[in-house]
């Protein structure tokens, strides 16, 4: 990574530009900018590099059932968002009923992406920053028990996708309708008692990220998940908002927008006459505490975590937190397993327009498709979480920056950094995503 | 080993969704193992700390697709002892090789509103397009247990052992019975690559195709059977063309149905 910072004293003022080139430990190619004048930080700009794939156009003309697979293929992190989002937008279109059964087993598969990511994240891409260290590989020098832990945490979510998926990456079971194939109930007993560590390591993780060093920046923000009355979401729900939205999934392009910028290949999403907002594990915390497991409420309580939690570097407690949701709801799945039969239902296309909407790890992703009677795809968007987060990161950067000038540069660099980072942003996600720097004038 | 002779091996991306590079750090058994032995050089998803070239081996994953990224992937080509390409994107030119058959302008009116903000070339092509590759590795995504037996082979100086053969010997020896044979599901097996343990046929659906064109394939023959299975012509021009669709063989094989 290459870091051109530098500071130049114009009486008692800073001018500065504060630069990364090629953030590093995320999902994708972007880069940062901080440019600031007389003590005021006068832009901040996330550039995306990431070159156009052009998704939303090579997907007209192919047939409702190849949506999963081919938009799985936006992310390699997250393929199961994809793929639920696509599928549960085809399924409202064609008003297709699956059973309670494959709804839980759907699930099941979800949790195995958000235990995968979310240990991904917490130790190899963000833990790093908290403690001073470049990468996990170095973390594992002075705390291997901790990186032992975390790539167990992480396996055990890949084989959950990889028991239900066939494969880690882009797994291969998931249709609209159901699944191709269903484990057995046996296949999944060996899981149980895996999950019953991975729940008391969860609550290690929580403890052990609570201890780390926040930096400051406590914000009014406007958070938007998914809420369900019954349930954490995860694929399903209506749009709320900490400032009294409250829609359903397929009204989404009523209320939000999408921008095209120039320093960007990623759309910059937006709420019409309000701006920007926050999505992602803070905002389903917010938003959805009441719907944690008891013991997820209680460890977040016993390190002080409630809501509203409105210090976004706090989000890396937030998703250990959700990392042990996820891992008792696995479970509880997995006891009350029984198998769906059939593995999926039929489906009838006909010509009208389908809208899903699912929390991936980074927070909700959008899908709407244009169909006709054939099921043949005419128009697609697609939202991911990032594109949604990028207004608030700038704005974020903006802040940070503000509040710290005196900060030496190489600090407040990596500090701005590790700012980008507490929104895991993807930036194959937003197809379209990331690159820092600080400028000077 | 003694610190200062184990390899150099960096990491670049290019177009792509970051899953091949992901398969390194699901290595989760072995990443530490694997992590001793060699230096990682350049691998920015997992670590801000850059070392310079040249390297010892350059995993490049992604397509080029910018008249930026032909620059880069020169100066990626002439820091490398050895390049070896991961998965589909880079090996074939990926999912987003689709705009090889349209018009790129269409496409990029149809994603974004400003068209004068976006720069990217009309094709999508493989890196072996642009600078000679040492190894290209198939999949969509890539098998993880393949990219170990890559690198380790390259650290001792032998060829990778990687099977050119269909899927449909994979299918045999896992046993399964015939998706196309059996229920009329149409299979791309006979024509692609092996390399995923064929998961699809197991998990009753026919093969999409990840891993790519095998060795000498008879698209032919396999498409006048997708005819008789009642496949319409746009059908069979799409099952060729997905992630691999630029490879000659699955490309050429779809341009014949669209005639």
């Amino acid at each position: 990574m290459k870091d051109k910072t530098s500071k130049k004293a114009k009486t008692d003022e800073i001018s500065a530009t504060i630069k990364v080139d090629a953030l590093a430990r995320i999902e994708g190619e972007a880069a940062f900018t901080v440019k600031i004048k007389d003590s005021k930080v006068i832009d901040a700009k996330l550039r995306v590099f990431e070159p156009p794939r052009f998704f939303e156009a090579f997907l007209r003309g192919r047939r409702y059932h190849e949506a999963p697979d081919i938009t799985s293929r936006i992310c390699g992190i997250c393929p199961i968002a994809y793929q639920m989002s696509s599928i549960h937008a085809m399924e409202s279109a064609f008003a297709v009923k699956v059973s309670p059964q494959i709804r839980e087993l759907r699930r099941l598969f979800y949790c195995g992406e958000w235990i995968e990511s979310h240990a991904l994240h917490i130790f190899m891409l963000h833990a790093p920053d908290f403690l001073g260290y470049e990468d996990t590989i170095q973390l594992a020098k002075d705390h291997p028990d901790v990186v032992k832990m975390a790539l167990d945490i992480k396996k055990l979510g890949n084989d959950i996708v990889k028991l239900l998926g066939a494969r880690e990456i882009h797994p291969l079971s998931a249709c609209v309708g159901g699944f191709y194939k269903v484990p057995t109930k046996k296949a999944l007993q060996p899981l149980i008692e895996r999950l019953r560590w991975a729940i008391e390591a969860s609550v290690k993780t929580v403890k052990f990220t609570s201890q780390l060093t926040f930096p400051d920046l406590e914000k009014d923000y406007e958070f938007v998940s998914l809420r369900h009355p019954n349930e954490y979401p995860l694929c399903e729900g209506r749009i709320v908002s900490s400032k009294g939205l409250d829609i359903a999934v397929s009204e989404y392009e009523d209320y939000f927008e999408e921008e095209h910028v120039k320093q960007s290949t990623s759309l910059h999403s937006f709420i019409k006459g309000r701006g920007e907002y926050l999505v992602g594990p803070l905002a389903r915390f917010n938003l959805n505490f009441d719907k944690l497991t008891p013991r997820a409420q209680a460890e977040a309580k016993a390190v002080g975590l409630m809501p509203p939690c409105k210090n976004n570097f706090k989000s890396i407690i937030v998703r250990a937190v959700e990392l042990l949701y996820a891992c008792e709801e696995a479970l509880r799945i997995i006891e009350g397993y029984e198998m769906p039969e059939p593995s999926r239902v039929e489906v009838h296309p006909i010509g009208t327009i389908g809208h899903g909407a699912t929390e991936a790890p980074r927070g909700i992703l959008y899908h709407r498709y244009t169909l006709d009677e054939r099921g043949t795809i005419r128009s697609a968007k697609i939202v991911p979480p990032t594109s949604q987060n990028q207004k608030i990161i700038e704005k974020d950067l903006t802040d940070f920056v503000s509040k710290n000038l005196t900060l030496p540069k190489e600090k407040l660099g990596w500090q701005c950094e590790q700012l980008i980072r507490n929104y895991d942003p993807c930036i194959s996600c937003s197809c379209h995503f990331l690159k820092l720097n600080v400028e000077e004038q | 080993m003694a610190q200062h002779k184990k390899p150099k091996v960096a990491v670049w991306k290019f177009a792509s969704c970051d899953g091949c590079q992901l398969s390194l750090l699901d290595c989760e058994d072995e990443l530490l193992a694997v992590a001793g032995e060699i230096q990682i050089a350049n691998f920015l998803e997992a670590s801000r700390a850059v070392v310079n070239g040249p390297y010892d081996v350059s995993l490049v994953e992604g397509s080029i697709t910018t008249p930026h990224d032909i620059v880069r992937i020169q100066q990626v080509r002439k820091q490398s002892k050895y390049l070896i390409t991961i998965g589909a994107c880079a090996t074939a030119g990926g999912i987003q090789a689709l705009r090889n058959f349209k018009n790129v302008k269409d496409y990029i009116t149809a994603v974004y509103a400003h068209p004068e903000y976006i720069e990217t070339l009309a094709l999508s092509t493989p890196i072996a397009a642009n600078v000679e590759v040492d190894f290209e590795l198939r999949g969509c995504p890539i098998n993880k247990y393949q990219l170990i037996e890559v690198i380790c082979a390259l650290l001792n100086n032998r060829k990778p052992n990687i099977p050119k053969y269909s899927v449909c010997l994979e299918c045999k020896q896992n046993g399964n019975v015939c998706v196309m044979v059996a229920q009329g599901v149409s299979c791309l097996g006979p024509v692609t690559q092996a390399g995923c343990g064929a998961l699809c046929p197991a998990y009753n659906r026919g093969c999409f195709g990840c891993f790519g064109p095998k060795e000498t394939p008879n698209t032919i023959s396999l498409s006048n059977r997708f005819s008789d299975l009642g496949m319409k012509k746009d059908d069979i021009i799409r099952i060729y063309r997905t992630y691999n669709a630029f490879a000659e063989p699955f490309r050429k094989e779809s341009e014949a149905y669209e005639r």
